[in-house]
C-alpha cells in the first residue's frame, strides 16, 4: 500500500533540472526580473522619455562642441566617428555597470541577495540575466540617437549600404564581452561595501577615454595609446562604426591596417579569454564573500 | 528619600553642563552641527575623494582630447576644465542637497530633525556650508591638476570680481538645492531618478564644456535660470583670453541675475520648507519608506 502511494506521488515530484536546464531557467528569471525592477518606477511614457532625453542630452553636448568649432561641418568622417562612437558606448555603461550595480541592488538596497543566492539557481547566469534589461534600454536610446543624427545631423548613413552581417556579428560579440566585464566587476563588488557603487562608473569613464570612443586614438598621448590597443572595446567599436558607415570609419589610421576579419577575430578571441578570466575572478570571489561573510552583509551607506 | 537627593543633585549637574540655546545661537549652532559631519566625514571617506576627483578628470580628460582631435583653440581646453569641476558642485546639489531629506526619510533620521528643537531651514544651511567647502576642495584638485595635465594658461582680469561671482553663484545654486529638497520629500524614490536625470541635460544646457552663447539667446537665458549658467559663463570670462569675447551677457548683468536667483531660491526653500514639512507630518509620509 505505502509503495503504491509514494509510487503515484513521484508523479507529482518534478525531475531537477539538468545543468543547463537550470542555467536557461535562471537566465530567463533574472532577465524579467531585471526588466520589472527597472521599468517599475514609473508609467511607460516616463520611462520612455528617461531613457531618451538622457543619451539624447549626452551626444547633444559633443554636438554643440563639435559644431562650435567647426561651424556645423557635420559631413565630415570625424563627426560620424565621434558620433557612432558616442552612440555605441551607451552600451558599455548600460549593460557592462548594470551587471555589477545588480549586486550592489539585491544586498544593500532589496536586501535579498543572501536569498537570491541559496536558491536553486546558477548565481553568475542570474547575474549576467540581469544585464538583458539595461541591454534592451540601452538599444533603444543606441537607436534613438542614430535615428535622430540621420535626421537632424546629416550624419551620414546609406541604410542599403550598412554591412548588416558584420554589425549584428560584432554586436552580439560586443555585448557578450560587456557582460563578461561586467560580471568580473560583479564579483568584485561582492568583496566591496555599498559605497564602491563608483567603482563601475570609473572603469567605464576610463574605457571611454582610452578604448578611442569618441576620439581616434592617435590624439592620446604616445605613451598611452598601448592601453587603447589592449582593450576590446577598442576593436568592438571600430567593427560597429564599419558596419555602418564603411569608408568613413576606416579613413581613420587607428586599426587600418586591419581587415574587418581580423578585427573580428581580436574582439572574439577577447571575448573567449575575458569568458576564462570572469569564470575565475568570480569563482575567487564567490570564495573569498562565502569565506568574510558578505553575502548577507549590508554595509548601510 | 535617597533617590530624590539623587535625581536633584543630577539636575543640578545637568543643569551646569547643558546650555540650553535657543533664537539665533541655537540656529548657528545647528548649521555648523549639520556642516561639520559633511566637511569631517567625507575626508575620511578616502575612496569617495578618489571617485569625486578621478571620474570627473576622466571625463574632462575625454572632452580635453574631443576639442583637441577637432583642433579648437586652447581656451577651450580651459573652458572645459572650468566646467568638469564645476560638475562637482552640481553633483553634490544634486545629490548631497536635493537628495539629502529623501535619504534621511529612508534611514529614519528626518523624523528625529523635525522632532529636535531645531530649525530645518538651520539643518539645510549646515548641509549647504559643508557642502560648499567639502566640493571646494575637489573642485579645486580638479582645477589644478587639469591645468597642469593640460597646460592650460589663465588671463584672470579681476580677481575680487571672480570670488564674488563664485560666491554668488554658489549661494544661488544651494539655495535651490534647499529649495530642491523640500519638493523631494514628497517624491520618494523617483527623486532617485530625477536626480539622475537632471545630469547631462544640464551640462548641456548650463554650458559645462563650451560657452552658452552659442545658443540661441531664449534657449541661453532659460538654461540662465540654473545659477552655473551664468557663474561659469562669467568665470570664463573673468579668466580667459577669448572669454570675455564668448559670454553671454556682461559681467555685471550676470552678476544681478545671479542675485536675483540667490534671493529667490532662498525665500522659496524656506516657503516650500514649511509647506512640505507640514503635508509630510499631515500625510504621514516622514516615516515612510517605499523601495
Amino acid at each position: 500500500m505505502t509503495s503504491i502511494n509514494l509510487r503515484s506521488s513521484s508523479a507529482y515530484i518534478r525531475k531537477p533540472d539538468s545543468a543547463l536546464g537550470v542555467k536557461l531557467r535562471t537566465f530567463r528569471l533574472s532577465a524579467w526580473l531585471g526588466w520589472q525592477i527597472e521599468s517599475n518606477w514609473a508609467d511607460p511614457f516616463l520611462f520612455a522619455i528617461y531613457s531618451i532625453i538622457k543619451p539624447l542630452a549626452g551626444a547633444a553636448i559633443l554636438v554643440v562642441m563639435y559644431s562650435v568649432i567647426t561651424r556645423a561641418d557635420f559631413d565630415s568622417p570625424i563627426f560620424a566617428y565621434i558620433y557612432l562612437g558616442n552612440a555605441f558606448y551607451m552600451y558599455v555603461g548600460q549593460v557592462m555597470t548594470g551587471i555589477s550595480w545588480a549586486v550592489i541592488d539585491d544586498r544593500e538596497h532589496y536586501k535579498t541577495l543572501r536569498y537570491v543566492y541559496v536558491s536553486p539557481i546558477h548565481y553568475p547566469t542570474y547575474l549576467l540575466g540581469r544585464g538583458v534589461a539595461r541591454f534592451l534600454i540601452a538599444s533603444i536610446s543606441v537607436v534613438v540617437t542614430i535615428v535622430f543624427g540621420m535626421l537632424f545631423l546629416h550624419l551620414q548613413i546609406d541604410l542599403a549600404s550598412v554591412d548588416w552581417g558584420l554589425l549584428l556579428l560584432a554586436l552580439t560579440s560586443g555585448v557578450i564581452m560587456l557582460a563578461l566585464m561586467g560580471l568580473i566587476l560583479a564579483s568584485v563588488m561582492l568583496l566591496l561595501v555599498h559605497h564602491m557603487w563608483g567603482l563601475g562608473d570609473a572603469v567605464a569613464s576610463a574605457l571611454y577615454l582610452f578604448s578611442g570612443a569618441i576620439f581616434p586614438l592617435e590624439v592620446l598621448p604616445a605613451f598611452l595609446r598601448p592601453v587603447g590597443y589592449v582593450m576590446p572595446l577598442t576593436y568592438w567599436l571600430e567593427l560597429m562604426r564599419r558596419a555602418m558607415v564603411g569608408e568613413i570609419a576606416q579613413a581613420f589610421p587607428t586599426l587600418a591596417g586591419y581587415s574587418n576579419g581580423e578585427l573580428l577575430g581580436i574582439l572574439i578571441g577577447m571575448t573567449v579569454a575575458f569568458a576564462l578570466v570572469s569564470g575565475a575572478v568570480f569563482r575567487f570571489c564567490e570564495h573569498r564573500a562565502k569565506e568574510r561573510g558578505l553575502f548577507d552583509m549590508i554595509s548601510n551607506y | 528619600m535617597s533617590q530624590d537627593n539623587a535625581s536633584v543633585q543630577l539636575r543640578a549637574v545637568l543643569e551646569q553642563e547643558v546650555k540650553k540655546y535657543s533664537g539665533w545661537r541655537l540656529f548657528f549652532q545647528t548649521v555648523i552641527a549639520r556642516a561639520y559631519p559633511r566637511v569631517i566625514g567625507q575626508q575620511r571617506e578616502k575612496s569617495w575623494m578618489f571617485f569625486d576627483i578621478f571620474l570627473p578628470i576622466l571625463a574632462v580628460s575625454a572632452y580635453v582630447f574631443v576639442y583637441r582631435a577637432i583642433q579648437a583653440p586652447e581656451d577651450y581646453i580651459g573652458f572645459v576644465i572650468m566646467g568638469g569641476a564645476m560638475t562637482s558642485f552640481w553633483m553634490n546639489v544634486l545629490w548631497g542637497m536635493s537628495s539629502q531629506l529623501y535619504w534621511e526619510k529612508e534611514t529614519g533620521n528626518l523624523a528625529l530633525y523635525i522632532m529636535a528643537p531645531n530649525s530645518m531651514m538651520a539643518i539645510l544651511l549646515g548641509m549647504a556650508l559643508g557642502g560648499i567647502v567639502a566640493t571646494m576642495l575637489r573642485a579645486s584638485t580638479i582645477v589644478i591638476l587639469g591645468s597642469l595635465l593640460f597646460k592650460v594658461s589663465y588671463a584672470v582680469v579681476s580677481f575680487w570680481q571672480l570670488v564674488a561671482v563664485f560666491g554668488l553663484a554658489m549661494i544661488a545654486l544651494y539655495g535651490m538645492g534647499m529649495m530642491f529638497a523640500s519638493i523631494y520629500l514628497l517624491l520618494s524614490r523617483e527623486a532617485w531618478h530625477f536626480s539622475n536625470l537632471a545630469q547631462e541635460p544640464v551640462y548641456l544646457l548650463s554650458g559645462f564644456y563650451f560657452p552658452i552663447k552659442n545658443f540661441n539667446f531664449w534657449i541661453a537665458l532659460g538654461a540662465s535660470l540654473i545659477p552655473l549658467t551664468m557663474g561659469l559663463d562669467a568665470m570664463r570670462q573673468l579668466t580667459f583670453k577669448s572669454g570675455a569675447s564668448l559670454g553671454f551677457l556682461s559681467v555685471q548683468v550676470e552678476m544681478g541675475v545671479l542675485l536675483g536667483l540667490s534671493a529667490v531660491f532662498l525665500i522659496a526653500a524656506r516657503v516650500l520648507l514649511r509647506y512640505m514639512e507640514r503635508l509630510a507630518i499631515r500625510e504621514g509620509r516622514l516615516t515612510e519608506s517605499r523601495r
